[in-house]
């Protein structure tokens, strides 16, 4: 088993790894010390409407230190999943789900190492997930430099609504690798790397994928999807954020990801942060420009039934482009006033995404040829709008 | 076979990258005196709110999770990452 031996032999560098990060925060002589996350409360209303679903409810976090030593932190996540999808509408009906997140961690530093421990749970009619993370980093080199790394592993349990007899496990493990650096007293980089590895079944229990019929009216039929039952998928990406001449800051991003699904997908951003002093007002602008090919089992129509031993027609394996438009704007307040807190902020992010798709079509459009269908495209807004009060 | 040799190579340059950063890490405690190029006192705008990658992580990772469920690629998100638990 290949990826058994790995496995373990990537878990025992990670351990050199930890146990190098420790010595070093044991025996290096810097200077300031790191610091835990500020203790806060959010409360935010998160919404997604656009390709005919609509996802929206509530996250809640509260995060509360001791000492400057410890941080305890939990998150309690909603989503309300109204999907009319065209996946959904061309080969089943409506329908409205409900999935429950809920997370706690804790982190901990001791001199300049961090460390954070966390676990999730997620769990909706047909799927259940189960996850936990432990991270460590390291501030060396005078503070110029934060090293970090983290492993996370999940098992999720798949069913599939109306069938009790269907149940598949699935196993992932996450690897990661962030370097923070201090460029000049107005630049820092971030550079991230993120291993997965998923054993199980993958695929979406619903989802079919349409081949030639001509024993149809409409020219062609639908069976249920075949994925593979491993995939690996590694993904770096390169951030910058430099502070201008004047209180404003612009951020630039680049990731580039592969899998052995044969995805190759990159992405690129530029943002721009410009606090109002006078109005105690940040605003935030931003242009996200994404692509990816399409999976190696992708097809939008097979050329029979069971063509091939793995088929997809997952719109997220097909090869598309997103755009996205962002804003947001921040009011920070003085919270004094409320017994035990300090100060606080309210926050509305807005982004608008645009999807074009290259080889997915949009099969409402009856009437048509098989395969000669316009190519799908829609565009969705995704909200957040949340209250930060720090204590 | 295929996707085993595609595992067996990405994990092999992970184990390259970890590496790597463990020998950067463990090796050369003794040289560590570095002068810092940026002095601490030089680091205001570094430390101002406006320069963090992520301020926000609850708003930060409802993102991360419309990419995820969206699109094919996953991983090296902003901020401290995590995933959604999601597939």
């Amino acid at each position: 088993m290949p990826l058994k031996i790995l496995q373990s032999s990537a878990l025992r560098l990670l351990l050199q790894t930890l146990l190098g990060v420790i010595l070093l925060a044991a025996f290096s002589g810097v200077s300031l010390a790191a610091v835990l996350p500020e203790d806060r409360s959010d409360i935010m209303y998160h919404g997604y409407e656009g390709g005919g679903l609509q996802v929206d409810g509530p996250s809640v976090l509260v995060r509360k230190g001791y000492k400057d030593k410890v941080s305890v932190w939990a998150n309690y996540y909603v989503d309300m999943i109204t999907s009319a999808s065209i996946d959904v509408v061309s080969t089943a009906s409506e329908y409205t789900e409900e999935r429950k997140e809920k997370s706690l961690g804790l982190d901990y530093l001791h001199g300049k190492t961090f460390m954070g421990l966390s676990y999730t749970n997620s769990e909706e009619s047909d799927y259940s997930a189960h996850s936990w993370r432990f991270g460590i980093s390291q501030d060396f080199f005078g503070d110029l430099t934060t090293l970090g790394v983290s492993y996370a592993r999940g098992a999720d349990t798949v069913r599939r609504n109306g069938d009790l007899n269907f149940e598949e496990e699935t196993d992932r493990q996450t690897y990661r690798v962030d370097l923070t650096q201090v460029i000049t007293k107005n630049m820092l980089i971030s550079m991230n790397y993120e291993g997965v590895t998923d054993e199980g079944f993958l695929n979406n229990p619903y989802r079919q994928v349409r081949y030639l019929d001509p024993n149809e009216t409409r020219g062609y039929g639908y069976e249920l999807e075949v994925y593979p039952r491993t995939r690996t998928s590694s993904a770096q990406a390169i951030r910058a954020m430099y502070f201008l001449p004047y209180r404003a800051a612009v951020k630039l991003e680049f990731r580039n990801y592969n899998d052995t699904w044969g995805i190759d997908a990159y992405n690129f951003e530029l943002g721009y942060v410009h606090p109002i002093e006078k109005y105690d007002l940040t605003l935030e602008l931003k242009y996200r420009y994404y692509e990816q090919t399409a999976a190696d089992f992708y097809s939008d129509l097979f050329p029979r039934s069971n063509a091939q031993n793995f088929m997809a027609r997952d719109k997220e394996l097909a090869a598309f482009q997103t755009q996205t438009i962002g804003g947001g704007i921040t009011y920070e307040f003085n919270a004094d006033w409320l017994p035990g807190f300090k100060r606080g902020s309210v926050n509305l992010f807005m982004d608008y995404i645009d999807f074009q798709y290259d080889d997915f079509r949009d099969v409402t459009r009856t009437g048509l040829a098989p395969g000669t269908e316009p190519l799908y495209g829609f565009d969705s807004v995704v909200t957040r709008f949340f209250v930060s009060l720090y204590y | 076979m295929t996707h085993f040799t595609s595992i067996k190579s990405a994990g092999k340059k992970l184990l390259l990258a970890v590496g790597l950063l463990a020998s950067l890490a463990s090796g050369g405690c003794g040289s560590m005196e570095i002068k810092p190029w940026v002095s601490p006192f030089e680091r205001n705008n570094l430390a101002d709110p406006i320069m963090s990658f992520s301020r926000d992580p609850v708003a930060a990772a409802y993102l991360h999770h419309v990419y995820q469920a969206r699109e094919g690629a996953r991983g090296a998100e902003g901020g401290s990452g995590g995933g959604c638990g999601c597939n």
